[in-house]
């Protein structure tokens, strides 16, 4: 066995996922390295969310192998997936924020889940995590329901920045909100990768995030993903590939 | 190579506070930091110098903790700097070093006397308003009967089929076992009680009459309350949920029509079959129990349950089950229609639903009870 590449955050060998029957995946590879922003694209249905799930562990695998921060998931015992649970946020699409606890309260979930801070350090630290990802410190005992769309996301990013993780997933980020405030979260997401030396799992739609944020862009096409930077994607003669980045939203996107 | 767990040290250089971080300085090192370092800020130096050079990883709480020590240092009126900040750092140090506004995650709270008075007049309000709303819906309901009652095509007969069919013969087994095993308790302790006495036979009178008067229907009916009162809220409450019901209006569907009106006909019109049902097999349970315990043959029980029970005792349970069912499906779907925002808003409707049904036919089983003493029947 080769010891772990340090440089890469994730590893994919040969994965195949099957849902009710049918593969979603099949002999997939993808390698993330760390401090990188990955975009994942595809057509709706192609599995990108089920690709996503499968890394955090939500989904089961049929086959194949998937590395996290240098583990091997498989093996991992209960311990070993709460120690790995530690080092990494996933934001869901609409942020899953638990609907009964305050902003406040969501974030410091974590913190209650795996530290044991006094309660005043909690409240600073959320006060901190606010701060970061844009919100005023009212939102903190403001209920998830009171909030606006892009809000609840800010909040979600929030509590999954809660424990300084090394490791952020993001499901459709910019998804449901207007241009400006997908442009000012595509901004947000590009300045806390850079300051907090993020390594960034992004499934998105949005293709001008997409071109915004993304160091490399993996696309999922036959079961597959297709990895490489936008001009390398951009030379790809796959004619979804093509399809995809020649449209005209892609052109329009390119263009920005 | 794992980096080592953060670690400061703080040395009083003349009148020079010098202090040293290292190792990996995140929140792992903040937990069991902070409290140690936030008494370490005191007035005496002149200036305070935070030495970075040998931390080796930071992340935004390490970083957060820094400018707090920083900060302590300065509201004490002690300059204080970093240095050997790494470049690697620098930019999460500035991103993270400015003062944040502290405020509570709490939920504002009021004063415990003034929460409950709150809550008192908050619940009268309520009941008061929900008593308004409850005959509002029962009129919008009596209106789209009356429409359907003059266009006849325009109930759904599909809908109202199949929620027979769920409401009334997939309830079919869960009635019958709860039916059965009534008629078995009420023989047997009537049995025991009226033994006593030596008026055991007179077990067949008590669980006859209050089988077929009472106990059948009322069981059926919060089961039923229970089962399908409580899916018709979450069905419709997830509809509204994903904006099926608007989407319905916008279509030119009137969702009374369509939701609302199939599960009441189909309720009003199962319930009595299954309080039937429910008293016929509550009944069997009772005329085992009475062959096991006093040796009765069937033909004996049945006998004697003719003689002893009037006919209109089970014409006032039959009469009673259409009411039920009425009121389970009414409240069911108009809890569902006030469904508002997210799903753990149809979890608390649906328990509303289902206590406030069963309530409603207690209260009714009580006003049939008084109206029927009355009448004499």
């Amino acid at each position: 066995m080769t010891p772990p590449d340090p440089h890469i955050a994730i590893r994919i060998a040969g994965l195949r996922t099957e849902i009710g029957g049918s593969t979603v995946h099949d002999d997939l590879n993808l390698e993330v390295r760390r401090g990188e922003i990955m975009g994942v694209v595809g057509a709706s249905g192609a599995g990108k969310s089920v690709l996503l799930r499968a890394i955090v562990g939500l989904n089961r695998r049929a086959a194949g192998r998937i590395d996290v921060l240098g583990q091997d998931t498989a093996v991992l015992d209960e311990g070993g997936w709460r120690a790995l649970r530690m080092r990494m946020g996933v934001l869901f699409q609409d942020g899953a924020l638990f609907s009964s606890l305050t902003v406040g309260q969501n974030i410091q979930v974590p913190m209650d889940e795996f530290l044991n801070l006094p309660p005043a350090l909690k409240d600073a630290l959320t006060a901190m995590k606010l701060e970061m990802v844009g919100l005023s410190a009212s939102t903190g005992r403001k209920f998830p329901s009171e909030l606006s769309g892009g809000m609840r996301k800010r909040a979600g990013l929030a509590r999954a920045l809660a424990l300084d993780p090394e490791l952020l997933f993001l499901d459709e980020p910019t998804a449901g909100l207007d241009p400006i405030g997908a442009a000012e979260f595509d901004r947000l997401i590009r300045s806390l990768q850079r300051s907090l030396g993020l390594t960034v799992f992004m499934v998105t739609h949005d293709l001008d995030s997409l071109v915004a944020v993304c160091d490399r862009i993996g696309v999922l096409v036959d079961r597959r993903v297709v990895e490489g930077r936008l001009e390398s994607l951009l030379a790809n003669p796959h004619p979804w590939i093509q399809a995809y980045f020649r449209g005209p939203r892609g052109r329009a996107a390119m263009k920005a | 190579m794992a980096p080592s767990p953060g670690w400061f040290k703080s040395v009083h250089e003349d009148d020079r506070a010098l202090i040293a971080f290292g190792g990996s300085w995140n929140l792992a090192a903040v937990a069991r930091l902070e409290a140690e370092l936030g008494a370490l800020a005191s007035p005496s130096a002149r200036e305070a110098v935070l030495d970075l050079s040998a931390v080796e990883t930071l992340d935004a709480s390490g970083a957060w903790l820094l400018a707090r020590t920083r900060a302590a240092f300065a509201a004490k009126g002690v300059p204080a700097r970093y240095t050997g900040i790494k470049d690697a750092h620098a930019a999460l140090i500035e991103r993270i070093d400015h003062p944040v506004e502290i405020q509570p995650v709490a939920p504002p709270k009021a004063p415990p006397f003034i929460a409950l008075l709150a809550r008192l007049g908050d619940g009268a309000t309520r009941a008061y308003s929900e008593s308004l709303d409850i005959v509002g819906f029962l009129g919008l309901i009596v209106a789209a009967l009356a429409r359907s009652a003059r266009s006849p095509q325009r109930v759904r007969l599909t809908s109202v089929v199949a929620h027979v069919e769920r409401a009334g013969l997939n309830a079919l087994p869960i009635v019958g076992l709860l039916s059965f095993l009534i008629g078995v308790v009420l023989a047997y302790q009537g049995v025991d009680q009226l033994r006593n006495f030596g008026a055991e036979t007179f077990t067949v009178n008590l669980a006859g009459i209050s089988i077929l008067r009472e106990i059948g229907v009322l069981m059926t009916a919060i089961l039923v309350a229970g089962r399908s009162g409580s899916a018709f809220t979450a069905q419709i409450g997830t509809m509204r949920v994903r904006e099926e019901v608007d989407a319905m209006r916008t279509l030119g569907l009137d969702p009374i029509d369509v939701l609302v009106l199939p599960r009441v006909l189909a309720l009003t019109f199962v319930m009595p079959f299954l309080a039937f049902y429910a008293a016929i097999v509550g009944l069997f349970g009772a005329g085992m129990s009475a062959l096991i315990l006093l040796d009765m043959s069937p033909v004996q029980f049945v006998t004697q349950l003719n003689s002893a029970v009037h006919i209109n005792h089970f014409w006032v349970g039959m009469i009673k089950a259409p009411v039920f069912g009425f009121l389970i499906a009414l409240v069911g779907c108009r809890y569902g229609l006030k469904v508002k925002g997210s799903a753990e808003n149809v979890g608390r409707r649906t328990t509303q639903a289902v206590v406030e049904s069963i309530f409603l036919v207690i209260v009714f089983d009580a006003i049939f009870s008084i109206l029927f003493s009355r009448l004499g029947i």
